[in-house]
């Protein structure tokens, strides 16, 4: 079953801003990725699925229900961290955990303490006095303590130090272990390739593409980095040539043995060919469209 | 029902400020009345010659050396005017405080239907405003009661129910726009309060703005008309409560389709 299918998916706003067209799905069990930069529509798109706003055209299911019409019954069963997590002044962790669960109509308490416990967070502390990475933990925890089936990540790392990063990946890895989808809305491109099964990137409101995380790594260019007295001139299919003291650098996805045989006649102290990993592949995809390969 | 508690706890420490404010005034009014009371009848002939200014606020139908010609004016400045500001700012913040606070998402995101939102917002807005009443309106009797004033039962529970009824309508109104707004609703609940308190001025002061009534919710709480006539005026309430149920039935509208920012 698809946990999440879009179809011809669209939002338009007076301006350029939204999405066209998007047509994504997500296996149920994935951990699934969702990467570009800030403004290409991430937020949009969940923010449309979890039907914060309605969708120009197109359609879409989460869970087999349709995102309009059975809206209440998805978001029983989705936990979402919103990018920016934003709680009502006034009221303590305690209070806000509480309110989440009422809301959940669950009784969360007994998860709710172990993922406080996990995370570290005082839930006798007001909201206002936490700093952003604590304001985090809390829709963290009030995403997770419902246990629910489907789990929508806005960015979840921002404001995280690095030990509570690696813990909240483990929490994931557990939930995905027990059969939780998740779906991570990234710009981190490191997040995605650790974790994640699939990815879809999506530039400018449109699915640039969508493919397992090693296919999308996985293309005929190589980054290949020589140490010597080497000349790239004249060779075709480099791309993203660097050069610094006695070191060239670049992407090339022409014939090889054109490249082994220029090698060979050159004098060189070094030399690596490599994969080139998915922020190069990224960067691809941003710099020139996409449109080449 | 998590909602209305939720309201009701988010807006208590404002509700109690308003509450102890309006019905501190009055109360303050009421104990102004035994020492003024002599000095009345002069003060009475001032005021019911002052001409236009004295129409405007029903000084000319009024007598102010009775309790209930005093009360009819003092009470009609302090809850009429302070009871639907704090009716419009809490009815317009209802919907629009959410968005402009960015809680809207926290909220949204959990399985609430926006038809369940919109009703236990409002149902806490109108707790809220009955509960103020009904807390001024005993304060406001027991003060009478402790002046040794005979309490005019029927006048004060007409005022009274009429103030309520104005602050209801208000606040359907605000609740309505508060659908459809995400900042600077609080300047525009406060001013349309104002308006309101300032059409029916005019309505006062001349025949042709009469029909300024029909408008504003302030023209049947108008202390002369009710204490004179020992009754409400039943075609202006009518209208009035068919306002506030437009003005809720936009918030529905608009709130169910509504892209929360």
């Amino acid at each position: 079953m698809n946990v999440i299918e879009t179809v011809n998916l669209t939002k338009s706003y007076g301006k350029a801003r939204g999405i066209t067209e998007i047509n994504l799905s997500v296996q149920e069990g994935e951990f699934f990725g969702f990467i570009g930069p800030n403004g290409a529509g991430k937020s949009t798109t969940i923010r449309t699925l979890l039907g914060l706003i309605q969708p120009t055209s197109g359609r879409a299911s989460v869970l087999g229900k349709d995102i309009i019409k059975e809206h209440k019954a998805i978001l029983s069963e989705v936990g979402y961290l919103p990018s920016e997590a934003v709680f009502y002044t006034g009221m303590r962790v305690s209070d806000i955990l509480k309110l989440s669960a009422d809301l959940y109509k669950k009784d969360c308490s007994a998860e709710s303490a172990r993922l406080c416990e996990r995370f570290q967070l005082d839930t006798s502390r007001r909201i206002e006095e936490l700093s952003f990475g604590n304001r985090k933990k809390v829709g963290i925890i009030c995403a997770l303590e419902h246990r629910p089936k489907l789990l929508i990540l806005d960015e979840p790392t921002s404001g995280l130090d690095p030990l509570m990063q690696r813990e909240f990946f483990s929490v994931l890895r557990e939930r995905s272990a027990e059969g939780t989808t998740v779906f991570l809305s990234s710009h981190i491109l490191s997040e995605i390739q650790h974790n994640c099964t699939r990815a879809a990137i999506i530039r400018e409101g449109k699915l640039v593409t969508c493919d397992r995380v090693e296919n999308l790594s996985k293309t005929n260019a190589k980054r290949v980095t020589v140490h010597g007295d080497f000349k790239a001139n004249g060779l075709s299919g480099v791309r993203d040539m660097q050069m610094s003291d006695g070191n060239i650098s670049f992407l090339y996805s022409g014939d090889i043995n054109e490249l082994l045989t220029r090698l060979t006649a050159s004098h060189i102290n070094d030399l690596s060919i490599a994969e080139p990993d998915l922020e190069e592949i990224f960067m691809h995809y941003y710099t020139d469209g996409g449109e080449t390969k | 029902m998590t909602i209305i508690k939720h309201e009701l706890r988010q807006g208590k420490k404002s509700f109690l400020i308003w509450t102890a404010s309006i019905a501190f005034f009055i109360v303050i009014c009421v104990f102004m009345f035994p020492e003024m009371k002599g000095e009345m009848d002069a003060v009475s002939d001032m005021f019911s010659s002052m001409g236009s200014f004295t129409a405007a606020f029903g000084m000319d139908r009024l007598n102010f050396g009775t309790f209930i010609g005093f009360y009819a004016i003092e009470c009609g400045n302090i809850l009429g005017l302070g009871g639907a500001f704090f009716a419009a700012l809490i009815a317009i913040g209802a919907l629009a405080k959410e968005e402009k606070d960015h809680t809207a998402e926290f909220l949204l995101s959990h399985p609430v239907s926006r038809v369940r939102v919109i009703s236990e917002k409002l149902a806490a807005v109108m707790i809220e405003i009955v509960l103020m009443n009904v807390i001024v309106y005993l304060l406001t009797i027991a003060s009478v009661a402790a002046i040794g004033e005979e309490i005019p039962w029927k006048e004060m529970g007409l005022l009274h129910l009429s103030y309520l009824l104005m602050q209801i309508e208000l606040a359907g109104i605000c609740f309505g726009a508060s659908a459809f707004l995400t900042r600077g609703s609080l300047g525009i609940g406060l001013g349309l309060a104002t308006m309101m308190y300032f059409l029916n001025i005019i309505g006062n002061i001349t025949d042709s703005a009469k029909f300024l009534k029909y408008i504003t919710p302030f023209g049947y709480t108008e202390g002369a008309d009710i204490v004179s006539e020992g009754k409400l005026d039943a075609l202006l309430i009518l209208l009035g409560m068919v306002y506030m149920a437009v003005g809720i039935a936009l918030s529905y509208l608009r709130y169910i389709k509504k892209d929360i920012k």
